[in-house]
């Protein structure tokens, strides 16, 4: 089984965002990038294939040179090869578009994206991936098992889950559940030893198309402070709930 | 040229998001000076949608399309849009259309913005305000191609009365074959879903135990609220990951957030960051929640929960 897993490189959950060139552009200074969390699961979930069901296992991006470091910790991870795609994303369809390209020349078998990234939440790579390359596609994926040409999918949906059948070639966008947080791994050093010799494939952008742009970043104004209410005055809570804030 | 508002439905009942939907719709519409088409698939009443502005809708009455397939429905919508010839199409945030709308904007060739928060502010170019960075930014975003897909977040317009007319159609799309079939379908029952809920009653580590859950299910039960619960909560087991709200877990865009014993992390924060109006009750002074939060009661959750709870019923039992 040949998967591939789409690696968006996004700024570490924990980091502050700021913008810069009159609040345009993403303000990269002093921030910390990581494999987009749901790719993570997907990866992670991409190893045990791999350990159990002898799969082999590339990793995409579509980005600057930048990006080489979080592709090299998927490598070190334990992933076989690394793609980069030469091109600085436009908008979720560029990136899509690029990485469809890639697939109709290097068919894979599944390909694992995340169900969104942390930093665009736009949730629409693995679908226009998938609707571009008329490939089955099954997102909020929460688990999944995969036999000779069949996958069996767990799908989260509002207020419950289902479980779906398809047919290979599929697209996924996992979340959390594919494998729990406790199952991520840390590269050893053995592994980051060996992901230096792992191939690492740096692909040119061809037809480079894009639907939307982001043109200006905006923060959430400063919120008001807290109102404390003593817990021995429960009834002004619920007169500021109905009064004031109107939600009871 | 029409703006095309997807209305979603289960079991011929419109989904909670509907009106919300329409009204965003109406006014898109009228500030494009277009005409507004309101699309529903198995819907046994439409006449509701003419409180919020639909004056044409276009029904669908297909007992296929009653379970959930993303790529027939995708298929589907892009039928009725070229044959309505609509340019902007209205979409939810909820789970389904999130996960159809990537594959309608392939088969319009359209572009697709997601979890937008307002009407556009500029038309030429079309621009809309959109949330980025889970919740610590938002962007002004341009969509340059000629069909245009808008995800609406939930509870960001709100659902605005205005009475109007319908006239209703009949539309009978082909569709196309199915590739993926659907073993089983579970739902938590008689329990309001996190997507469905106006208010979030949500619990972390400062409740101890699971055991100790009744305190907020008593709550989530006196205000007619979903439970739900941090990451080390779902982490530890003592409740169901299909709780876990924040960054790896669910969305919640809810009128009330009630938070009980949760810190307040940042991954936390970010996922329910969009949630009118949030509450915490954390006995700790610093928990970072306070800095996020409308509403703070400094206090230990077993003393101050099960007070407030019965002020609560006191006060539902009044204004009911």
């Amino acid at each position: 089984m040949k998967i591939l897993v789409c690696i968006s490189h996004v700024p570490d959950t924990t980091s502050k965002i700021n913008f810069s060139n009159n609040s345009e552009e993403f303000d990269n200074q002093g921030v910390q990038f990581v494999i987009n969390p749901n790719d993570e699961f997907g990866l992670t979930r991409a190893m045990w294939f791999k350990e159990k069901q002898n799969a082999t296992i590339d990793v995409i991006n579509v980005g600057s040179s930048n990006t080489e470091p979080t592709l090299r910790k998927a490598l070190a991870i334990g992933a076989d090869k690394a793609i980069r795609i030469d091109a600085e994303p436009q908008d979720g369809f560029f990136v899509a578009k690029q990485i469809a390209n890639y697939i109709s020349e290097n068919p894979y078998d599944l390909i694992i994206a995340g169900r969104e990234s942390i930093d665009y939440n736009g949730g629409m790579v693995p679908g226009i991936i998938a609707g571009l390359t008329k490939t089955n596609f099954v997102t909020n994926c929460t688990s999944l098992e995969i036999e000779s040409n069949t996958a069996t999918i767990e799908r989260e949906i509002d207020g419950g889950k289902e479980i779906l059948k398809c047919d290979l070639p599929l697209i996924i966008g996992g979340q959390k559940g594919l494998v729990e947080e406790s199952d991520l791994r840390i590269p050893n050093m053995r592994g980051i030893m060996q992901a230096r010799q792992k191939p690492f494939e740096v692909v040119n952008c061809t037809n480079s198309e894009s639907k939307t742009k982001s043109v200006k970043f905006q923060k959430p104004a400063l919120r008001e402070e807290v109102k404390l209410v003593s817990p021995e005055n429960l009834d002004q809570l619920i007169n500021m709930l109905h009064n004031e804030a109107k939600v009871l | 040229m029409s703006v095309l508002a997807y209305i979603e439905s289960s079991k011929g009942k419109f989904k909670k998001n509907a009106f919300e939907i329409v009204s965003y719709s109406s006014a898109l519409a009228n500030k494009m000076g277009v005409e507004l088409v309101v699309l529903t698939i198995n819907c046994d009443d439409n006449s509701e949608l003419s409180k919020y502005g639909a004056t044409r809708i276009i029904k669908i009455t297909n007992p296929e399309l009653e379970s959930f397939d993303a790529q027939i429905l995708s298929n589907v919508i892009a039928q009725a849009v070229k044959s309505t010839e609509s340019n902007y199409i209205v979409v939810s945030s909820s789970v389904n259309s999130r996960y159809m709308s990537p594959l309608l904007a392939v088969e319009l060739d359209g572009g697709y913005v997601s979890n937008v928060t307002e009407l556009p502010s500029k038309l030429e170019p079309f621009t809309i305000k959109r949330t980025a960075f889970t919740n610590k930014a938002f962007c002004d975003t341009t969509i340059e191609s000629k069909i245009k897909i808008i995800g609406l977040s939930s509870n960001a317009f709100g659902a605005i009365e205005n009475e109007t007319k319908i006239s209703e159609e009949e539309f009978s799309p082909n569709l196309l074959s199915k590739k993926i079939n659907v073993l089983s379908t579970e739902k938590v029952s008689g329990k309001i879903s996190i997507a469905d809920a106006e208010v979030v009653v949500s619990g972390g580590r400062g409740l101890k135990g699971p055991e100790n859950w009744k305190l907020i299910e008593d709550l989530a039960e006196t205000l007619g609220a979903a439970t739900a619960c941090s990451k080390p909560v779902s982490d530890m087991g003592w409740r169901p990951h299909s709780e876990h709200v924040g960054q790896t877990g669910k969305p919640v865009a809810t009128n009330l957030y009630i938070a009980i014993g949760i810190s307040g992390a940042i991954q936390h924060l970010a996922g329910i960051n969009s949630s009118k109006i949030k509450v915490v009750i954390n006995n700790d002074p610093e928990a970072p929640f306070f800095k996020a939060a409308d509403y703070g009661v400094i206090g230990d959750a077993f003393d101050v929960v099960p007070k407030l709870n019965e002020k609560l019923r006191a006060f539902k039992a009044q204004n009911s």
